[in-house]
């Protein structure tokens, strides 16, 4: 417990009715820094989010604001008044969009003068200025999103939380969005804690992540660290390693372990005893696919392999192979087509030892 | 179909020579209703929104009977009420059967649960996490409810005009608790009523036409402020 | 957490009773003082005559009292006064009166006037009823010729008498297809007689202010249990001690004072070309006629 940390908890439990729907021993969310929440529906996210925004009462336990405790009315009001919540739907009313901006600096009286300057610079942020005098009911999405976020930023908040914010949008509205808010983040230095569950979204916009399961926190670190070195299969599930293979441990010396997998042998950096029955987890952007075997190369890992299936996604093409055991790749559009592979085609696919993550499996 | 003529012709008789007989009966009308819708809109609007926006035990049981209370039987009313103002009953003492004040309070009876009813689907109908970003944003409980209210103005001004409508048509409470005294507790209602019973069919048209144009006026001045909508 | 204050009901109903206060002050300055009230229950058809609409305000200027008229079927009017809810009574029900006064929740029976019921019709007069000189009589005829009646069939004075003359006539019309009860007042009730071509009992009275138009014509009158008679009835103070004793006394005499008794003489006149009602009162009832 730190005073860097903007908000601490300890022994979190919110119960609903008699099921306890929140139990968190410990954690904390470190100033000027954004924080991802991720987990499947229902897990959670949203009752923690409210909880550390002061909206949702908890049943035991205790939350500190700025190394100050959270336990009666005035300090409740004081975190409320510094957190400022948007959620998945804009929620907005029905008025114009400069008096729904306006709104929560009215509810804290403050005088018109400031209020318009206000207003006008969130309405800036978020380059929405141009809307200022629609009526809100008659917004697309994306410009209701931009005026919600603007509503909260409009009251210059020490923290700020989203709950699922980009999940109704279409995808255009979604990129922007997500870019003027990573810059605005940067800029404002607002701490910010996001409820998600898209890992493109989570990468963005987040220096750590908080992955929930069952209203319990399972991983929590450093979004890349947590990307690449999820602790448990569930984790790993959701961070979305798309290769999860079994393997057990052949030999092991030196942290360079040789694990069998699917017949063949995958040396991946680790430790764990020959004979341990492990997961090896890969993701697909540390698959390099060749025409030809590579002369020397640092890469470990060299399978011959042939292309199942060649599936298209938004920027990139996502490739099964089978190597003996099956593995997913993701390479450029362009690489592909200069490789000019294709379906049944035989590839050479490599991956370096240390891009293994190995998961102990029971 | 002449007598509906005779009856047309009665209407801008009575009204262009401002009979003050005519007069006095549509302002105290105006007076009684518009009392009466006024209360029920405070009272109804505060109770519908109190059960609309809280969880207690028991509260579909309210809601149920809220809703029965939108069907209640104006004559039912009006009997009950008499019962308990008349000189023999609980508040006899007040002496306030056969007067205006006795109607105000029948007619709030009936438009109250009205009013109620509709409020409270009104608030229900907000989407659920309305309430929570609106205090997020830094409201108190009470500018929060204030805000959920005018979100809700439609509905709400739609409910006053059911109210209003209700109680400005109503003649059998009112000819109960009223008792149709000339020049004190007779309404448009009542008098048409009174009117038809003597067999003077082109004054009881005259009176309801009379109803009919108040009662339009009102609300159309109750449907602007209702679809008043803000300039693109 | 309570997402809403209860100060906020607390706030509305405050409003609200203030609002009714405020628009009380209004409306109060149409009432007069308590002890200054006065409640008349009388009938459909005595008020509906206007009689009482020409009397009222002058007896209001003269004492200062403010009456209320609550114009019910004599049933009804009774009942008021048996519960204590009326202070002075003015009715045409005979029997009921005098079982009233013996009962003891009157006082004061005192004559005031008298008019007649008619029996109208269409004026094919199917049944000939013109042609006999009793209204029992006619009534037989009548039942005999199936002819369509229409009752009040709303225990009214005017109902009681029309049940009178079928008993005497041994004549039991409930039930049967020709007789129909409507429930309501008078002039309402002939209404639905003229419309359905059908016989009615009325009094002189309502039939001359709605004769213009029904397209009825009178086809018995004159008959002595035809006449209708008005009394003045105070409710027994000792009885029912919230009643306005003072206020009844003072409506009572004014009703068959001089002054009045002129006024119901010639009331209707100007208007009919005949008085509605013949004044009686220190006359005895035995006495009455046409």
């Amino acid at each position: 417990m730190t005073s860097e940390n903007i908000l601490d908890v300890n022994n979190l439990v919110v119960r609903r009715g008699k099921a306890i729907i929140l139990n968190i021993p410990e954690f904390y969310i470190q100033a000027e820094r954004s924080l991802a929440l991720i987990g499947p529906n229902g897990t959670g996210k949203s009752t923690l989010l409210l909880t550390l925004a002061g909206l949702l009462p908890f049943s035991s336990g205790q939350l500190f604001f700025e190394g100050n405790p959270v336990c009666d009315r005035a300090s409740l009001s004081h975190l409320r008044r510094n957190a400022a919540v948007v959620f998945q739907e804009p929620l907005l009313l029905n008025e114009t969009v400069h008096q729904n901006v306006a709104l929560g600096l009215k509810f804290r009286h403050v005088n018109s003068h400031e209020i318009k300057k206000r207003v006008e610079e969130a309405l800036d942020y978020f380059g929405v200025t141009h809307l200022a005098v629609r009526s809100a009911k008659t917004l697309s999405g994306g410009e209701a999103k931009r005026v919600s976020l603007a509503r909260a930023f409009a009251l210059k908040p020490r923290l700020i939380l989203l709950d699922e914010a980009f999940t109704s949008l279409d995808p255009p509205s979604k990129e922007a969005i997500i870019d003027d808010l990573r810059h605005i983040l940067d800029e404002t230095k607002i701490t910010a804690i996001l409820a998600l569950h898209d890992r493109e979204e989570t990468l963005r916009l987040a220096q750590n992540v908080a992955v929930m399961q069952n209203g319990r926190i399972v991983q929590f670190g450093a979004t890349a660290q947590v990307f690449n070195r999820p602790n448990d299969e569930f984790v790993a599930n959701f961070v979305g390693t798309e290769s999860i293979l079994e393997g057990l441990v052949q030999n092991s010396a030196g942290g360079l372990m040789g694990i069998v997998v699917g017949g063949k042998l995958i040396e991946a950096a680790g430790s764990f005893p020959s004979g341990q029955k492990v997961y090896c987890c890969l993701r697909p952007e540390h698959i390099t696919i060749s025409l030809a075997c590579p002369g020397k190369t640092s890469a470990r890992n060299i399978f011959e392999a042939k292309i199942k299936k060649i599936i298209r996604q938004a920027f990139f093409y996502k490739v099964l192979l089978d190597c003996g055991f099956p593995l997913v790749a993701y390479i450029t559009v362009p690489s592909c087509d200069d490789l000019g592979i294709c379906e049944e085609a035989t590839v050479t696919a490599s991956f370096k030892a240390t891009s293994v993550h190995v998961i102990r499996r029971e | 179909m002449e007598l509906i003529l005779q009856g047309i012709i009665k209407a801008f008789e009575l009204i262009f020579s401002f009979d003050p007989e005519v007069l006095g009966i549509t302002l105290l009308s105006l007076k009684v209703s518009v009392t009466a819708t006024l209360i029920s809109l405070f009272i109804g609007v505060a109770i519908g929104t109190t059960v609309a926006l809280n969880n207690f035990y028991g509260k579909r049981l309210v809601i149920s009977l809220i809703n029965t209370g939108m069907g209640l039987p104006p004559v039912v009313v009006g009997l009950f009420v008499t019962i308990m103002i008349w000189r023999s009953g609980p508040f006899g003492f007040l002496e306030i059967l056969y007067t205006p004040y006795a109607m105000i309070i029948a007619q709030a009876i009936i438009a109250t649960p009205i009013v109620m009813g509709i409020s409270l689907a009104a608030i229900q109908n907000l989407p659920p996490n309305l309430r929570l970003q609106i205090l997020s944003l830094g409201a108190s409980r009470l500018q929060m409810v204030w805000v959920l209210i005018k979100e809700s103005r439609l509905p709400l001004l739609a409910a006053v005009m059911a109210g209003f409508g209700g109680v400005i048509s109503e003649v059998g409470a009112s000819i109960m608790v009223g008792g149709n005294i000339k020049g004190y507790s007779r309404v448009l209602t009542t008098a048409t009523v009174m009117e038809t019973g003597k067999g003077n069919f082109d004054i009881a048209i005259a009176l309801g036409i009379i109803l009919l144009i108040i009662s339009f006026l009102i609300n159309l001045i109750l449907t602007q402020i209702q679809q008043r909508q803000h300039p693109r | 957490m309570k997402m809403f204050s209860k100060g906020k009901t607390i706030i509305y109903l405050m409003f609200a009773i203030l609002l009714l206060i405020a628009m009380g002050g209004v409306l109060n300055a149409n009432a007069a003082p308590k002890q200054k009230n006065i409640i008349l229950a009388t009938t459909t058809s005595t008020q509906d005559s206007g009689l009482l609409d020409a009397l009222i305000p002058i007896f209001e200027k003269e004492t200062g009292y403010f009456v209320k008229t609550i114009a019910v079927g004599s049933g009804q009017a009774m009942k008021m006064g048996q519960k204590g809810e009326a202070d002075v009574m003015l009715v045409h029900s005979p029997e009921a009166e005098i079982k009233f006064i013996e009962e003891g929740y009157g006082i004061n029976r005192r004559l005031v006037m008298h008019n007649d019921f008619i029996i109208v019709g269409p004026p094919e007069d199917a049944a000939k009823i013109k042609a006999v000189k009793s209204a029992s009589e006619g009534l037989k005829l009548i039942a005999q010729a199936n002819a369509l009646f229409i009752s009040r069939g709303d225990n009214s004075g005017t109902h009681a008498k029309e049940k009178k003359l079928w008993k005497k006539a041994n004549v039991n019309p409930v039930g049967e297809k020709w007789y129909q009860e409507t429930g309501l007042g008078m002039g309402q009730t002939l209404n639905v007689a003229a419309e359905k071509k059908g016989y009615t009992l009325a009094d002189r009275g309502t039939y001359l202010a709605t004769k213009k138009n029904l397209g009825m014509d009178i086809l018995m009158e004159g008959d002595a249990d035809l006449l209708n008679v008005y009394h003045v009835i105070e409710v027994n103070s000792k009885k029912w001690p919230k009643a306005n004793a003072q206020g009844a006394m003072s409506f009572a005499d004014f009703m068959v004072s001089k002054k009045v008794q002129e006024m119901i003489k010639v009331f209707g006149v100007d208007k009919y070309g005949l008085p509605l009602f013949f004044p009686d009162a220190g006359k005895k009832v035995a006495d009455l006629g046409k």
